[in-house]
């Protein structure tokens, strides 16, 4: 192959735009915008944990659509407006969903919480949150080994109806 | 994961030449990284199709052209692929998880990997698919996810995609980039049944991508459903799963398209059931009567036994479906 072409020289680094601030981070392409949030930028709401994409507990969102940040390259993020469970709050308020899920006693360990808040505030976006059997079907993508479901859907039941 | 190098071409000619030249390609991304991290493929030159490839969904009289960039959940919600393709719509909304569709291309959906547990198991030392010649570890292993249909002694693994199988009861047509040009090609010449090589799953050219998804309108895929049968309600992959597609008048099945996965190595098209249905009465008897020809050729492997048992009922209540809609 000709290795001399612009675009296969070695890409200096990534910019990432997480929570309105923009972060340019030297980090090479087989880094996942999950390794990049928490062990480059400190923002470890975000968790790892199965990295295949099959717990949600990584769940950020990225260009609007919640998304597996461990399925995500880092150099494919690049300026995309991504928002984690860190940028939810705002002005030192809650997000709604944070509320209800505090109201509503929607976790026990917590592992697994940040991705179903964020996978939440999307469901609701996409007009979801509604009915149960619908927030059953759309947060199946969200793991909970606590077992908090019932709770959980009570609260993105609540924030829905409040938006 | 293995250290790589990512390319990123300007076009899908070059990415296309990319391809040719060795690298892989990498779209949504969603299986290629799993099956990274887990060592099944260490590819050193990733070619990112992303920024090259087509993610619009457009609606005509001829019928739905979907873009292989299209994101599955961006198609599954499109109201025109509902109202075309209903099939379509319902296999995707069954498949994977909002965030993973919010990733995963269409052109990826078709050329995801097998589910096989030893295939997916870098340790395990006998996969085909994987090591060529090294045997197969699903033959007398654990198998109850594994195909009755298209089988060999070399590999017994089932093709995961909801999609694919839809798009082959549709009888679709995907238009391909190459290093050489652009050819169409219809969507049951892309996957191959192994005897002696299962490490060669598709009969794309090297280099050669998938640009398009053509899906013809007509009365019959507008009437078309999707049933899938699997161990939780959602997130999970098809044990078995029916697309069927019926053209009813006056009472009468006049023409028939039915297709079937989690059965076979490939999605599998059922044409003994659809020529029982030509002709009958479009009622439960004759669906019963038709959906039994879909075990002809079926072996089973052990714990995979039950599918023969399921398939005749799963596809009845498929047809029961679609007839009811048509």
């Amino acid at each position: 192959m000709n290795t001399q072409d612009s675009h296969t020289a070695p890409a200096p680094g990534v910019t990432l735009l997480v929570n309105g601030t923009r972060h340019h981070l030297a980090i090479g392409p087989e880094v996942t915008l999950l390794d990049a949030l928490r062990e480059r930028l400190n923002l470890t709401g975000a968790k790892k944990g199965c990295d295949l994409g099959q717990c949600g507990a990584c769940t950020v969102i990225l260009d609007g659509k919640r998304v597996n940040s461990c399925l995500v390259l880092a150099a494919r993020a690049q300026d995309r407006p991504i928002t984690t469970i860190e940028g939810l709050a705002a002005d030192g308020r809650l997000h709604p969903l944070q509320q209800a899920f505090i109201t509503h006693d929607a976790f026990q360990c917590g592992y697994c919480t940040p991705g179903q808040i964020m996978s939440g505030v999307a469901l609701i976006e996409e007009g979801r949150g509604h009915d149960e059997a619908e927030i059953r079907k759309h947060m199946s993508g969200n793991l909970c080994r606590c077992g908090a479901y019932a709770n959980i859907i009570a609260a993105i039941r609540e924030a829905a109806a409040r938006t | 994961m293995q250290s790589f190098t990512l390319q990123r071409p300007s076009g899908l000619a070059e990415a296309a030449r990319l391809g040719a030249e060795g690298g892989e390609f990498i779209a949504g991304g969603t299986d290629m990284l799993q099956l990274m991290k887990e060592w099944v493929r260490t590819p050193d030159r990733l070619v990112d199709l992303d920024p090259v490839l087509d993610p619009r969904i457009e609606a005509g009289p001829q019928g739905l052209r979907i873009g292989a960039g299209a994101r599955m959940e961006a198609v599954a919600v499109h109201p025109e692929v509902a109202r075309i393709a209903p099939a379509i719509s319902e296999a995707l909304l069954e498949s994977a998880s909002p965030q993973v569709r919010n990733l995963a291309t269409m052109g990826g959906n078709l050329l995801q990997r097998t589910r096989c547990g030893y295939f997916r198991d870098a340790g395990v030392a006998a996969c085909n698919k994987r090591r060529p010649g090294s045997g197969c570890a699903a033959i007398g292993g654990e198998n109850r996810i594994h195909a009755v249909l298209g089988t060999s002694g070399q590999c017994i693994a089932t093709h995961p995609s909801d999609f694919a199988v839809a798009l082959v009861a549709l009888e679709a047509t995907l238009h391909l980039a190459g290093p050489d040009g652009e050819r169409d090609m219809p969507i049951h010449h892309l996957y191959r049944t192994w005897d002696t090589h299962p490490e060669q799953e598709t009969n794309l050219r090297p280099g050669e991508i998938i640009a398009a998804i053509q899906v013809p309108a007509t009365a019959l895929s507008r009437n078309a459903r999707y049933l899938k049968v699997r161990d939780r309600a959602a997130f999970e992959w098809a044990l078995l799963s029916a697309a069927v597609g019926l053209e009813i008048d006056g009472g009468t099945v006049r023409a028939a398209r039915v297709a079937m996965g989690g059965v076979g190595t490939k999605p599998w098209r059922m044409r003994a059931v659809e020529a029982a249905l030509i002709g009958k009465p479009a009622n439960d008897d004759s669906y019963a009567a038709a959906a039994a020809h879909a075990t002809e050729g079926a072996v089973a492997r052990g714990e995979n036994a039950y599918k023969i048992t399921l398939m005749p009922r799963v596809l009845a209540r498929a047809l029961a479906l679609a007839g009811g809609a048509a």
